[in-house]
């Protein structure tokens, strides 16, 4: 096999130099109850063209060249080009967990940064080195806001990404923390405040909503921030889209923000690797999960970096640690770094207000649902016609249309999901305006 | 002598903020093709910010540099050995990272109807049947990002089965030769943890097993082989005592690489266990993840793994969110595809019997390392190893040189460290773990430095203490960074330039 390197020679030699005559010596010990007395059953081992081949294969049978207004928490962005190059570096793709500052330094200095940028895009004092995506950051900050606050209860808004309530859901159930929910006004779209109200009590540790929340809008988080302060709750802030952070302004109230950032040069990859973050104010240090980079200095007092506070962590505190992540996505944290230092502080900004130009033009063809301020994402109804339909007629034409929201949404029956960046071409936002209007 | 490496020249850089002026860029977007909408009247003026804050203004150039210099200063797997001890540092191969970014690979979007995902469906059930045949357990999934979140996944089906048979349970036995994560793990999924002691040779005492497993017990977490490196010889007769008392075994993983194609875990009594595919099946570990911790599980637990599930359909493959036990999702959508893809591109260029050879030469890399090493450092455990040898500090110590000295001094000769101080049964631990993917060469020269390593402890054993010395970054303050946290850069605060 072309990765192992030893002869056979070799290998006899190595035996030998252990005391065995035979590779089978190597596994005496094992229970006969416990060996394998066939082969696998797994294919021969192929050659790299083979393998190249499969995947074409398997990749031709997914929609290629298609033009999709999918968004709904994973988002078709641009990837600048340098952003492969970099993660291809083997020295930042085959390094391990930077536990050794002396022979890390690059990975932790890129940490560092990506920390520093977090911070400035969500106007946070400190954010973790990441998370694994933006669905498991949720639950992750629901269980900081009950540490902090020593309550038990989470109230999430309904829109949350429906898939990231699941999951805060199946992560909280066993630890005595329950998750309830409450609604959004029917006709703007935006947090139903008074529910929020109606359901809050004095055990409530967080309040979780979404901006852009999953109908796109830019909700009334300082609203609810005030709400969920009163009552002594934490506000926790989520975003899917993460590229709303280059023009939205950082929230004030916001206790914790959880986020995706999917669109910052990651590809879709049918759902991940993605990248989660969490960041969260001062004061809440101690009580941040995952991996921290700190700056310091080494012995010739030249700067340098290393993980730190590692005593929140499972691997010095066991089960009494904030969190057990332990990988966490570290090169794809990367590729948010390159991204974010290409694009920088005028980039950041003329991409979301590309996405937010786009998303209005295609909105101003079609109805949106809902009256609340949007991003690049917006509610349209079918219009008469079948949201199934319309999105046939699309597929028909390589145009992969939007998210229906009945699966999601029992009452927004007939209604799908469009979203529109820097990536959507006029012309396509025309076609699907057409099938709208049919 | 060393004589693995010698010092190269390498550049200094600062942190990209400080190499920002103003009006300076690092991209270009396409011209916009539809009408400017003005943010304030589309959002509400309170709604959008001025700028971003101190946010760099940099060029391309500038910034391929920056990160081009600054992998300059990691060491990586392509550079040499990485002996961490239950990390299964091996060669990652590069057709792998090719086929994860075939357009049809990266670009499917997970909400993409499923007639046009037929394609990355093929790979998930490719390498689910792959992962049953390799764990020899009945079902799988994919979900779990990562090892950690894999354990969480199998602890919360161990608790969806007991609470359908009337009661959760409220213990998990954790050996204490365990990884941190399996007690944190454990507390997350609503558990008590109940540390048990390890026997003389560092293995589960089955008499200590059969006296507290009761019906309190949900399960026993072992790592096996052991992170000593060792197989459990009693695992069959600790299933036993589990599954007598209605408890099951959860298998950490974590040292599958001591097993594929040798041993299957279904075959010893594993109920359910999760498997790091960052490490067994060689996906990049990109300094600090991506990962991806898939569960196998015996038939009795698959009705609660998490929604969706992949189902063949007549001749089209669909997703089924209709499980009512399920335990529900674990995390969005279907796990890190793009790591799946990477998996099974690994498993497939080796076969079934290139899995086989595969661990074969892991199980001999270690054991080269033991009897090549064994006369100079103390061996604590004496039990055949598997995949990973696990040493003592204890001759080292009497000059005051302690594993963590040895493991900087490795630094100078060229090797990343072994993993230092566990598992914590052994005082002063030296845990290392060669994989297969090294050659006889490259495990000689990581021998002739550790026995040289060995001899200067005797004589000069303030060098090993002060160590790395030929390193550009030195000895880091680890305890100033954590006394005073500074976590992020800021314009007035940072006041020393890179290195000069």
């Amino acid at each position: 096999l072309r990765y192992l390197p030893k002869s056979d020679s070799e290998r006899q030699e190595m035996l030998a130099a252990c005391g065995f005559s035979r590779a089978e010596d190597l596994y005496r010990q094992l229970p006969d109850q416990a060996l394998i007395h066939q082969p696998l059953d797994i294919e021969p081992g192929k050659s790299e063209y083979e393998i190249i081949d499969y995947f074409r294969d398997q990749s031709a049978r997914n929609a290629n060249g298609y033009a999709s207004f999918l968004g709904a928490g994973v988002y078709n962005h641009y990837r600048p080009v340098i952003a492969d190059v970099v993660v291809s570096r083997g020295e930042f793709l085959t390094s391990y967990t930077p536990y050794q500052a002396e022979i890390s330094q690059g990975t932790l200095t890129a940490i560092f940064e990506f920390q520093t940028m977090i911070c400035q895009l969500t106007g946070m004092d400190v954010a973790n080195a990441s998370m694994y995506d933006g669905s498991t950051a949720v639950p992750e900050a629901a269980m900081m806001a009950v540490r902090i606050t020593g309550r038990n209860k989470i109230l999430a808004a309904r829109t949350v990404h429906p898939e990231y309530r699941e999951v805060l859901r199946t992560s909280l159930r066993y630890q005595g923390l329950p998750v309830s929910e409450f609604g959004y006004d029917a006709k703007s779209g935006l947090l139903d405040l008074a529910d929020l109200e109606s359901k809050l009590d004095d055990d409530t540790a967080a309040v979780i909503v979404q901006s852009p929340n999953f109908f796109g809008i830019v909700d009334q988080v300082e609203e609810a921030a005030r709400i969920a302060h009163k009552k002594g709750a934490l506000l926790v802030l989520v975003f899917a889209e993460a590229v709303a952070l280059g023009i939205l302004e950082p929230s004030e109230g916001a206790d914790i923000v959880a986020g995706e950032l999917q669109s910052f040069a990651i590809s879709p990859s049918y759902g991940g690797p993605f990248a989660g973050i969490i960041a969260t104010r001062d004061k809440h240090l101690r009580q941040v999960p995952g991996r921290l980079v700190g700056e310091t200095t080494d012995t010739h007092g030249n700067r340098a970096f290393c993980l730190t506070l590692s005593t929140r962590e499972q691997h010095i505190r066991r089960e009494k640690a904030t969190s057990n992540i332990c990988t966490n996505q570290a090169l794809i944290a990367l590729m948010a770094t390159v991204f974010l230092e290409l694009y920088g502080k005028a980039g950041l900004r003329e991409l979301a207000l590309q996405n937010l130009s786009k998303a209005h033009y295609l909105a101003s063809k079609l109805k949106p649902r809902f009256t609340g301020p949007f991003f690049n994402e917006f509610v349209a109804s079918g219009n008469g016609r079948s949201v199934g339909d319309i999105n046939e007629d699309l597929l028909g034409q390589k145009i992969i249309g939007g998210l229906p929201l009945a699966r999601f949404y029992p009452e927004l029956e007939n209604t799908v999901l469009l979203c529109a960046t820097e990536m959507t071409k006029r012309q396509e936002m025309d076609h699907v305006a057409e099938a709208f209007t049919k | 002598m060393i004589r693995k490496v010698r010092q190269h020249i390498t550049q200094n850089e600062d942190l990209i903020f400080e190499r920002s002026s103003p009006g300076k860029i690092g991209y270009q977007l396409p011209s916009l093709d539809v009408p400017e909408v003005d943010p304030a009247k589309a959002l509400g003026a309170a709604h959008v910010r001025a700028e971003i804050e101190d946010a760099p203004e940099v060029s391309e150039v500038e910034v391929i540099r920056h990160f081009t210099r600054l992998s300059t200063w990691n060491y990586a797997i392509d550079l040499g050995m990485y002996p961490l001890g239950s990390c299964t540092m091996k060669y990652n191969p590069r057709v792998n990272e090719l086929v994860a970014r075939i357009e049809g690979m990266a670009w499917p979007h997970p909400y993409q109807p499923d007639s046009v995902s037929q394609g990355a469906m093929e790979v998930i059930a490719r390498l689910e049947q792959a992962l049953l045949a390799i764990t020899g357990l009945d079902a799988v999934t994919l979900q779990p990002a990562a090892g950690a979140h894999g354990e969480f996944t199998g602890i919360l089906l161990v608790r969806a089965l007991l609470e359908s048979r009337g009661n959760p349970r409220k213990r998990i036995l954790v050996p204490d030769s365990a990884h941190g994560t399996n007690p944190a793990t454990a507390m997350m999924a609503g558990y008590s943890v109940m540390n048990i002691k390890s026997n003389a040779k560092g293995l589960l005492d089955v008499e200590q097993l059969a006296k507290i497993v009761d019906d309190n017990v949900a399960a026993l977490m072992v790592t096996n082989p052991s992170t000593l490196g060792v197989f459990e010889e009693n695992i069959v007769q600790c299933a036993e005592i589990l599954h007598a008392k209605g408890a099951m075994l959860y298998m950490d993983g974590a040292n599958m690489n001591a097993l594929v194609g040798l041993a299957r875990p279904g075959d010893f009594g594993v109920d359910v266990m999760h498997i790091n595919l960052h490490k067994t099946f060689s996906t990049p570990h990109g300094g600090g993840g991506p990962g991806g911790g898939p569960v196998a599980v015996k038939s009795h637990l698959a009705p609660f793994l998490p929604i969706p599930r992949l189902a063949r359909v007549g001749d089209q493959w669909s997703w089924n969110y209709d499980l009512p036990q399920s335990i529900g999702r674990v995390r969005a959508f279907y796990g890190n595809f793009g790591v799946l893809v990477r998996a099974l591109a690994y498993i497939m260029a080796h076969g079934g019997n290139g899995l086989r050879n595969a661990t074969l030469d892991a199980l001999l890399n270690a054991n080269y390392l033991r009897y090549k090493l064994a006369p100079y450092f103390d061996l604590p455990y004496d039990s055949p190893n598997m995949h990973e040898v696990v040493f003592s500090d204890e001759r080292q110590a009497k000059k005051g040189v302690r594993t963590g000295d040895i493991a900087k001094r490795l630094i100078d000769y060229g090797f990343h460290p072994y993993t230092v101080s566990f598992p914590t049964i052994v005082h002063g631990a030296l845990m290392m773990e060669p994989t297969e993917t090294e050659s006889k060469r490259e495990l000689d020269l990581f021998i002739d430095a550790m026995i040289s390593i060995s001899k200067e402890a005797e004589d000069e054993p303030e060098k090993l203490k002060s160590a790395p010395h030929l390193t550009r970054t030195t000895r880091v303050d680890e305890t100033g960074a954590a006394r005073r946290p500074i976590l992020r850069w800021q314009p007035d605060k940072t006041a020393s330039k890179a290195a000069d």
